[in-house]
């Protein structure tokens, strides 16, 4: 019996037991809860528990929790919103990014090192205290905000001054928070990228020709793509489903659609609904994920000599 | 010609306490091909990048076509490079990147295009123009590389180890491609390598390099056949070397006692020998004669075969000197039977003609 389990740990099964276990934990974890929520989605509320039934007004599947998406302005604008919001954070998170990953690979590996270090560093305190001191940064009685105020009424006339800025509960609070928790996502992979251009390729061209600014159009920028759009995608993606930010420091009137699908589910205890508006956004995240790997097997086939 | 095209005076580098370039001063005709030569280390890369501008040095001046490059960024140095690993841009087709100098030139897009065509010609690459460099062969990327650094007509060309990435057939025919190349477009080559054949079949003249400094310059036989150290008689060939001292002179001839030898031999003179100077005589492999029969010749030695190679068109003789020190001896099998050839340990003689030898003082 040992002889035949090391026979085959040595063989084919061995093989397939590695290369099977990431299958066995998506199907566990990803594909089983997706159809669950599928299938819920297209249920009708119920009082019961759990709050959905199938059958009764719409016999087997019912489709009021998607039509309500259409014909509802609270889920158009929550999509809105979010999209708005995470495009935003991700091209803010894009242009501060950038010349960090640049600066990443131009310093020596001394300093490399101590400042990845430092890019990593937020990670190691807790993600909800970071909030809070954001939201303690933003709030009206801050020095954060009495310096920003003071500095606001220098610069403008006085009829125009103010007391304090308005910070907090703003989508400009939610981008803000988002820039500052998501920017790793963009600076790691774009730094990955950039690490291994090979900087005899910035000689050539400026040997060629090229002033230094020049030589970033033609060589840096389009070589870096695959890496802006996988930093891009890793900033965008949770952005557009984030709950607890735009809960803590956003707008409760014009919520993000993360914070929908909670209230639908808690509150509201409408389950097929906030199921509908989960699977919806999921779609809009298929897209923007496809092109991701589309780019990343890209990249990969562009790696060889 | 008054100036010469490029002047190079004095030039040092530092990088740190580094002293990677030493007081260089070396000057470059126009459509020259004139080649650096030395180990890993040496300087000669430094120097080259130099002369791009990326570089700058931290003394001395380079003057190209009578212009002072002291603070002349590379992208407005009438020179182009070859880089090493060629350097081509992975993300443009083999077009763009020959293109890509162009950019900054005024001209027409057809005017740009038809340079293009041009110089794939040249390269004999018209037809893989739309190609991606990872799609096309490592001699076809060198030739890429170099398509793209003429096309902007620079005034020097520099070429930084240009046949090291190439198998050694390609490499050959890669060379005398070279050459044609420099000659119908009479572009000045600087050449950087650390294959002393390379260099010697490429250039017009070589400066040899050590440790920063230039050791030797001179026309490929000159550095071959008169050495001026025991560097250079090292670095270039191969070359048996034993310490001597002058006994005597008499015109251009001088009369060393070698140790090794138990003998006194014949070696034309070099300028500023005296009698009993210390000195080293060096003697090519090819430069002797074996035989098996004392030879009527002026500089015998005696020693016994120790090994032997047969390549076939040649052979090469290990040979144990009475002192016990070894000298190799290139001998060309001239005759067709292997009987009259040395063997492993038979008595040889061995002898050359005095200008043969080489005397080395420093």
């Amino acid at each position: 019996m040992r002889n035949r389990i090391a026979t085959w740990l040595q063989g084919r099964g061995y093989r397939g037991v590695i290369i099977g276990l990431p299958y066995i934990w998506l199907l566990l974890f990803f594909f089983i809860p997706f159809l669950l929520v599928l299938a819920i989605s297209f249920g009708t509320r119920t009082p019961t528990a759990p709050p959905f039934g199938y059958g009764g007004e719409h016999p087997w599947i019912s489709f009021v929790g998607y039509s309500r998406l259409f014909h509802d302005d609270l889920y158009i604008r929550a999509f809105l919103v979010s999209l708005s919001n995470a495009a935003t954070a991700t091209v803010l998170c894009l242009l501060l990014g950038y010349p960090m990953s640049l600066a990443l690979t131009r310093v020596s590996s001394s300093w490399r090192n101590i400042l990845l270090m430092l890019v990593i560093l937020p990670f190691w305190t807790s993600f909800l205290l970071r909030v809070y001191a954001w939201m303690g940064l933003m709030g009206k009685n801050s020095w954060f905000n009495a310096l920003l105020t003071d500095a606001y009424n220098l610069l403008t006339p006085a009829a125009w001054h103010l007391n304090n800025i308005p910070m907090m509960h703003s989508n400009f609070a939610v981008v803000l928070v988002m820039v500052y928790t998501y920017l790793p996502f963009m600076i790691l992979p774009l730094y990955a990228n950039l690490e291994r251009l090979d900087p005899v390729l910035d000689e050539a061209a400026m040997d060629l020709g090229s002033r230094p600014f020049r030589v970033f159009l033609d060589v840096t920028l389009p070589q870096s793509v695959p890496g802006i759009i996988a930093g891009a995608m890793l900033v965008f993606i949770p952005a557009a489903g984030e709950l607890v930010i735009p809960t803590l420091v956003g707008d409760a009137s014009s919520p993000m659609i993360g914070r929908v699908i909670a209230d639908e589910f808690s509150s509201a205890s409408d389950w097929p609904m906030a199921a509908s508006v989960a699977i919806a956004l999921l779609l809009l995240m298929v897209g923007p994920m496809m092109l991701y790997t589309h780019y990343q097997s890209k990249a990969e086939a562009g790696d060889e000599p | 010609m008054a100036d010469p095209f490029i002047r190079i005076e004095g030039v040092s580098k530092k990088f740190g306490t580094f002293q990677a370039v030493q007081d260089v001063s070396l000057t470059v005709a126009q459509g020259e091909i004139f080649s650096l030569l030395g180990g890993s280390g040496c300087g000669k890369t430094t120097l080259l990048r130099m002369l791009a501008g990326f570089e700058e040095p931290t003394e001395g001046r380079i003057f190209i076509d009578g212009q002072d490059m002291a603070g002349v960024p590379p992208w407005q140095r009438p020179v182009h490079m070859m880089f090493q690993s060629y350097a081509l841009f992975p993300h443009m087709s083999v077009e763009k990147n020959v293109g890509y100098g162009l950019k900054h030139e005024d001209m027409t897009a057809a005017a740009r295009k038809a340079r293009v065509a041009e110089m794939l010609e040249l390269v004999q690459l018209s037809p893989f123009g739309h190609r991606k460099p990872h799609q096309i062969s490592g001699g076809q990327r060198q030739r890429v590389a170099l398509a793209r650094a003429l096309a902007r007509q620079p005034k020097l060309l520099l070429l930084d180890e240009p046949l090291a990435a190439l198998d050694k057939k390609l490499r050959e025919h890669t060379q005398f491609e070279l050459m044609s190349i420099q000659e119908r477009t009479g572009v000045t080559f600087i050449v950087v390598t650390h294959d002393q054949e390379e260099a010697m079949t490429l250039s017009d003249r070589i400066a040899v390099m050590d440790k920063g400094r230039v050791k030797q310059v001179g026309a490929p036989t000159e550095i071959y056949e008169y050495p001026n150290s025991r560097f250079v008689a090292g670095f270039i060939g191969s070359i048996t070397a034993f310490p001597g001292r002058v006994s005597a002179l008499a015109g251009d001839m001088a009369t060393v006692q070698v140790a090794a030898f138990q003998a006194a031999v014949q070696a034309r003179a070099v300028p500023g020998l005296t009698v009993g100077q210390e000195v080293t005589l060096a003697v090519r492999p090819e430069k002797l004669v074996i035989s098996q029969a004392r030879p009527e010749a002026e500089n015998v030695i005696e020693g016994q075969v120790k090994d032997l190679a047969y390549f076939g068109k040649d052979s090469l003789y290990r040979i144990t000197l009475p002192s016990g020190d070894l000298i190799s001896v290139h001998s060309v099998n001239a005759g067709r039977s292997a009987g009259g050839r040395p063997d492993w340990d038979d008595k040889v003689y061995l002898s050359f003609a005095p200008p043969a030898a080489i005397l080395l003082v420093e």
